[in-house]
């Protein structure tokens, strides 16, 4: 599903859910990646919990993102992938949530509190819809738990670094370490994401070997700081990123 | 790591080696001689264990009952809070951490983990939700007395559970050299368990001290219940004994004016800070604000074993109301010369609420006092 992909987060309603499909069209990216807002975001740092916190008081819905979705991919052909704490998905109700994101056209789903340990009903539920799951690693995941990520995972997430989302001013060794090892134990492909925000980011991380990078916190700023102009500069700053 | 089917671990994968590392070190602590020696030495000395159990004579009297009151506001810092932080500061000690995180909500649990931090000589830092730090500047400085610096949180609905959301992303990024000491029987395996343990010294000693008054067990416990570490601290020694165990919630301005924070009374099955519990939210699964006028029990889920409790039918849950909490609150300063807590008065309040409790020997699980609240009670009477 991905090579040498960049993949672009947006969170979904924010500011609308019409904007973020404005956003996801223009954008040069090569996949998706769509946030589910959520009102307690712990993974998540300053930018993409304000943009989540914005979207819900603006009266987010759950189901628009399935509208997005769909509105997308009638028009444009990139892979979208779902990202959301599990909260929204356990309340919806695991298998009517599945069905609708496989209807929608989703192709894998990321729970970002969703250790594989709890994943097992929503796991073979997504399994048998034919959706993919993607799983977090991070740097301080033992060998024995990514083992069993890769093999649970359409393609492994690695969390560069400790902490939350949100932009940095390098990627660190520990990024750079942390993939080197998941290239050895692992036979899925690897997208580095979490502080990666920059070029020069982009870049060291594929000549290390990333088969796909995720950039969110910085394409939230820029919609936070560009109002209308902000799918010009998504462009813009999104076709910098791949070239 | 359940309780029955609620709990488990639902965080980040950055967060299951610390949670890993954590259950690890507490089970080789906690029967640890050396550890369990000095834990002893702390609660008798520092925190004032054991409490008393305590005949209320002229509440009794009115109510028709026999009323014990487990004395918890009588410890160091004026609530049960206290046990839980000893308890956990000296494992992250014996962790080898040199820094502890918490939350908090009125200031209660940060002002008790201060005090541990200050007497075990660790870092700390309290997360406190902006607009409780607003409310409650007097707690906040008697934190930073303490030594600990306190960081207001200022995202989300900006109180407790926000709180412990930037507590979580703290641990995320310090967990090697930082212990999260979290404030309730809340949280992801294996907190709700470790909180549940340290305060289990309450029915503990509640158990020898009936027997040696009454020489039998009690009829009925009752305790408040917001993320329920009194009530469980209570109970938990008693669950298998013939005694009626009551948690009573907080029922704020009413649960039909969504403005409580009763989550067993009204919320739904779902998942928050890292467990499967009852939480108060929307059909979308996004979490509400709650409403209590005891700060301590403004919290919108509530611990995965109260959950469990609730299911099998083990514990009786009720609510009593704001107004009710200060009725009961008076009532007690003036008939006992005791000024509770009004998360305990929670469970006071409840005393007249239930006929079958009259003639029968009742303890309630009187779990702070009252000093902080009498600002709170003063605007209420107006």
């Amino acid at each position: 599903m991905i090579s040498k992909s960049l993949i672009v987060f947006l969170p979904a309603g924010y500011p609308s859910k019409e904007r973020t499909l404005e956003f996801m069209l223009s954008a040069n990216a090569d996949i998706f990646e769509i946030g589910i807002p959520f009102s307690d975001p712990i993974a998540d740092g300053e930018t993409i919990q304000n943009a989540y916190f914005k979207a819900l008081s603006s009266g987010f819905r759950v189901d628009d993102v399935f509208w997005i979705a769909r509105r997308f991919l009638e028009i444009d052909e990139r892979d979208l992938i779902l990202m959301s704490y599990f909260n929204p998905i356990y309340r919806h109700g695991l298998k009517k949530f599945v069905e609708k994101a496989y209807g929608s056209g989703f192709k894998a789903i990321l729970v970002v509190d969703l250790p594989f340990d709890e994943a097992g009903e929503f796991f073979d539920i997504c399994r048998d819809f034919g959706i993919g799951n993607i799983f977090l690693a991070a740097p301080n995941t033992s060998e024995e738990r990514l083992r069993i990520i890769d093999e649970l995972s359409t393609f492994i997430y690695l969390v560069s670094t400790y902490g939350v989302t949100g932009e940095r001013e390098k990627v660190s060794e520990i990024a750079f370490k942390a993939l080197n090892n998941a290239k050895k134990v692992c036979k899925k492909p690897i997208a580095v994401g979490f502080g990666v925000s920059k070029k020069n980011h982009v870049d060291e991380l594929f000549k290390a070997g990333a088969d796909g990078v995720v950039v969110g916190s910085a394409v939230v700023k820029l919609i936070e700081e560009c109002g209308e102009r902000a799918e010009k500069e998504i462009a813009k700053f999104t076709s910098k990123l791949k070239n | 790591m359940r309780f029955g089917e609620f709990g488990g671990r639902y965080v980040p994968e950055i967060l299951i080696p610390p949670l890993e590392e954590l259950e690890k070190a507490y089970k080789k602590f906690k029967n640890d001689d050396e550890f369990k020696k000095e834990l002893d030495y702390y609660l008798k000395n520092f925190a004032g264990r054991p409490t008393p159990l305590y005949l209320a004579k002229n509440l009794s009297k009115e109510l028709g009952m026999k009323l014990y009151l487990k004395r918890e506001d009588l410890l160091h810092g004026g609530a049960h809070k206290i046990n839980n932080t000893v308890g956990q500061a000296l494992l992250a000690k014996f962790m080898g951490k040199n820094r502890v995180i918490a939350e908090t909500g009125a200031g209660q649990h940060g002002v008790a983990t201060a005090m541990a931090s200050a007497l075990l000589g660790l870092k700390c830092r309290i997360y406190m939700g902006e607009i409780d730090y607003d409310r409650q500047r007097m707690n906040v400085f008697r934190m930073q007395v303490l030594g600990a610096e306190v960081v207001a949180v200022k995202s989300g609905s900006r109180t407790l559970k926000d709180a412990i959301n930037e507590a979580l992303r703290d641990w995320a990024e310090s967990f090697e050299k930082t212990h999260y000491l979290i404030g309730s029987v809340v949280g992801p395996h294996p907190f709700p368990t470790i909180v549940r343990d340290f305060q289990s010294v309450i029915g503990l000693e509640v158990k020898k001290q009936i027997l040696e008054a009454e020489n039998s067990m009690p009829d009925v416990i009752v305790a408040c219940v917001g993320g329920g570490s009194n009530a469980i601290g209570i109970f938990y020694p008693f669950l298998e004994e013939d005694v009626r165990l009551i948690g009573v919630e907080a029922g704020g301005e009413g649960i039909e004016t969504g403005k409580h924070s009763a989550s067993l009374a009204a919320g739904g099955k779902g998942i928050l800070h890292g467990m499967l519990s009852y939480f108060l939210q929307d059909d979308d699964g996004m979490i509400v604000d709650t409403h209590s006028i005891a700060a301590g029990l403004d919290y919108p889920g509530v611990g995965p074993e109260h959950a469990f409790l609730k299911d099998s039918g083990r514990v009786e849950y009720s609510f009593v109301t704001d107004k009710e909490a200060i009725k009961a609150f008076l009532r007690l300063s003036k008939l006992e010369g005791i000024i509770p807590a009004l998360e305990s008065a929670h469970a006071l309040a409840y005393l007249e609420k239930d006929e079958r409790l009259k003639g029968s020997t009742v303890i309630v699980n009187l779990s702070g006092r009252g000093d902080k609240d009498l600002s709170i009670v003063m605007e209420a009477m107006k």
